[in-house]
């Protein structure tokens, strides 16, 4: 593995898999990979009729277990090669090198067979009929995926009622706004009662109401039927919800593999406390109330009476709070959890 | 066989809900096939007998352009465009989640959009021209279904070209010039212009024996009862050999297509 697993903490790759319970039952996941790799070939013209050859590791030596019933946040910046894992482990795409399995079976051999067993969403991409009434895109999906009329009543009834579907059942997809056609098209992945949901963006460009439909919808489904998702997001919030095992993937590696929490540790992420105080006043910090050394509050930026205090993320803020309220006249307060790409930015730089 | 069924019944509602655009279709095919007749009305009178019509199957001819050239798709049109631009922005890949044929999902899509035509753009204008002109029509009942039978082969053969139109976009990223050279072409070899019976020698050997000639002329021919007996079963026979060998050709296609996609990437 890189050199960017272990970081020094312990809590690299290897660890982490442990420390996760579930991972660590029975010895093939429900999803296996080993070492997968997959390596793209550009060719790039440098002359008037040269070119040249270029290999591009979008996936560079991947290895994971998730089990059944799991739960896995899948992140990383753009271009660190989650599209490509996820397509790989979908079947669309064949790995370059490594093995495989997603429930026993070889993806990219059985595509098809596959697709029974699995659903995809995309939260930029639509498989709904775009002309059409939402209905007939799932009378569509109980045809494709040969589901039992009773089931495909059955499962139809619950995601209506759970994902609030039932007045936009008649109303063509293209009508539909953003986050009705999202919860339309998780409805639509999950009439076959998939083992796997693989969700990529589930909820980008979705407002508040939205993403807590679909998480909360999210949730319920993976305790009510243990169905293992895989989700790839920009959102922490997400992850924060829903997963208790993130990975992290960059440049083709796998970063970290753990709980959030660990990450934060890892990537000594901090959040930031934003105070409004009464009137302008020198920078704040505190002493850490341990024997530990170090501020355990620091102020980053100071605008008039509004300071951005930044404390390890690992922290909680309620004791802070107190002391703040206790030594300065204070006004209001918010606090700001920290961005999944600054923590893996700062996991770079901590990384020997 | 039923998803499929349920496919070509989506595509034919999904043309169906835009009735506007639909008329708006039927008012150009009629406004063109009255254009069209009296021109063949001025050339029929000069040369009889042109290509071996009389006046009133020329007219009928004429109509039955109008009235098939949705169907049939013989200038393009329908599902191409809508599968050349999934290649292009890669929502192809959607579909190759999907235990589905790909081939055979779109040829679905495309009976159904054609059924649709026949019925929503074909039959208003082909009555109307019947009111206005004396057309040739059937003198034996058995003659509608046999005309039904090529339609439906030249819709076949229609699509299995498009389709590998559509497939080019694997490779040129960009599918719209191929689409306008094949919409050209088809514009003259369905016989769309004038009946390829009308030209001599060496073009019109080759004119008839393009796949193009299966989307108008062969049709029109049965109608017009040219085709009977084993000249129908040849008929069909030509039809129906294009059908193969172009959906094979385009299974061919997808295949490599499909196999670039998977080990390149999109």
């Amino acid at each position: 593995m890189g050199d960017g697993t272990g970081t020094g903490t312990g809590t690299g790759v290897g660890t982490a898999t442990d420390m996760s319970p579930a991972t660590g039952a029975g010895g093939d996941g429900f999803i296996t990979l080993d070492g997968v790799e997959k390596v793209f070939q550009v060719r790039r013209r440098t002359g008037l009729l040269r070119r040249e050859r270029r290999e591009v590791r979008a996936v560079d030596g991947i290895s994971f277990r998730v089990a059944r019933g799991e739960m896995v946040g899948y992140i990383g910046p753009n271009g660190a090669g989650k599209s490509t894992t996820i397509k790989m482990l979908t079947g669309i795409l064949t790995p370059s090198g490594g093995r495989l399995r997603v429930a026993g079976i070889d993806p990219s051999r059985e595509r098809t067979r596959l697709a029974h067993r699995i659903g995809v969403v995309f939260g930029q991409r639509t498989t709904l009929w775009w002309d059409l009434p939402l209905r007939d895109s799932y009378r569509l999906m109980h045809r494709m995926y040969r589901i039992p009329d009773r089931r495909y009543r059955e499962n139809l009834d619950r995601c209506v009622e759970l994902l609030d579907l039932a007045e936009l059942l008649e109303v063509p997809v293209r009508q539909l706004s953003l986050g009705q056609r999202m919860r339309g098209d998780i409805a639509a992945a999950l009439l076959h009662d998939p083992e796997v949901l693989y969700l990529d963006e589930p909820t980008i460009g979705l407002d508040v109401i939205s993403k807590a439909k679909v998480r909360q919808f999210l949730k319920e489904l993976n305790t009510e039927r243990g169905t293992t998702v895989l989700l790839t997001t920009h959102d922490l919030t997400d992850i924060e919800q829903l997963c208790n095992r993130v990975m992290v993937i960059d440049h083709g590696r796998l970063m970290y593999d753990g709980s959030l929490e660990g990450l934060h540790e890892v990537g000594e992420s901090e959040r930031m406390l934003v105070v409004d105080l009464e009137s302008e006043l020198p920078p704040i910090v505190l002493e850490s109330e341990g024997a530990g050394g170090g501020p355990a509050l620091r102020a980053v930026k100071v605008e008039g009476p509004r300071q951005w205090l930044a404390f390890p993320a690992a922290a909680s803020a309620a004791p802070l709070v107190a002391r703040i309220a206790a030594d300065y006249p204070l006004v209001d307060l918010s606090v700001r959890e920290p961005d999944i790409e600054a923590v893996i930015a700062r996991m770079y730089e901590s990384a020997p | 066989m039923r998803l499929y069924a349920v496919v070509a019944g989506g595509a034919f509602r999904r043309y169906a809900t835009y009735r506007t655009a639909t008329a708006a279709g039927v008012f150009t095919n009629t406004v063109f096939g009255f254009i069209v007749a009296y021109t063949y009305v001025a050339l029929w009178d000069a040369r009889p007998q042109l290509g071996g019509y009389d006046t009133s199957q020329a007219l009928t001819y004429v109509w039955l352009g109008q009235a098939l050239l949705m169907a049939c798709a013989m200038m393009g049109g329908g599902f191409e465009d809508e599968l050349a631009e999934r290649i292009r922005t890669g929502d192809i890949a959607i579909d190759l989640y999907r235990p589905v044929d790909l081939q055979l999902w779109w040829l679905a899509g495309d009976l159904g959009r054609a059924a649709f035509h026949l019925l929503g753009r074909g039959v208003v204008p082909m009555f109307l021209g019947a009111l206005a002109f004396d057309l040739a029509l059937p003198g034996s009942l058995w003659t509608w279904p046999a005309f039904f039978v090529s339609v439906f082969l030249g819709v076949v053969v229609s699509f299995a070209m498009r389709y590998l139109v559509a497939m080019s976009a694997f490779w040129l990223m960009d599918g719209a010039g191929a689409m306008r050279i094949v919409s050209l072409a088809g514009l003259f070899f369905s016989g769309m212009l004038l009946p390829l019976n009308l030209f001599p020698g060496l073009l019109g050997e080759v004119a008839r024996a393009l796949p193009w000639s299966s989307l108008l002329q062969v049709p029109a021919d049965v109608f017009l009862g040219k085709h009977t007996g084993w000249g129908l079963v040849e008929a069909y026979a030509f039809q129906g050999g294009w059908a193969v060998v172009l959906l094979l050709a385009g299974r061919l296609l997808q295949t490599a297509a499909t196999r670039r996609v998977v080990v390149q990437g999109g």
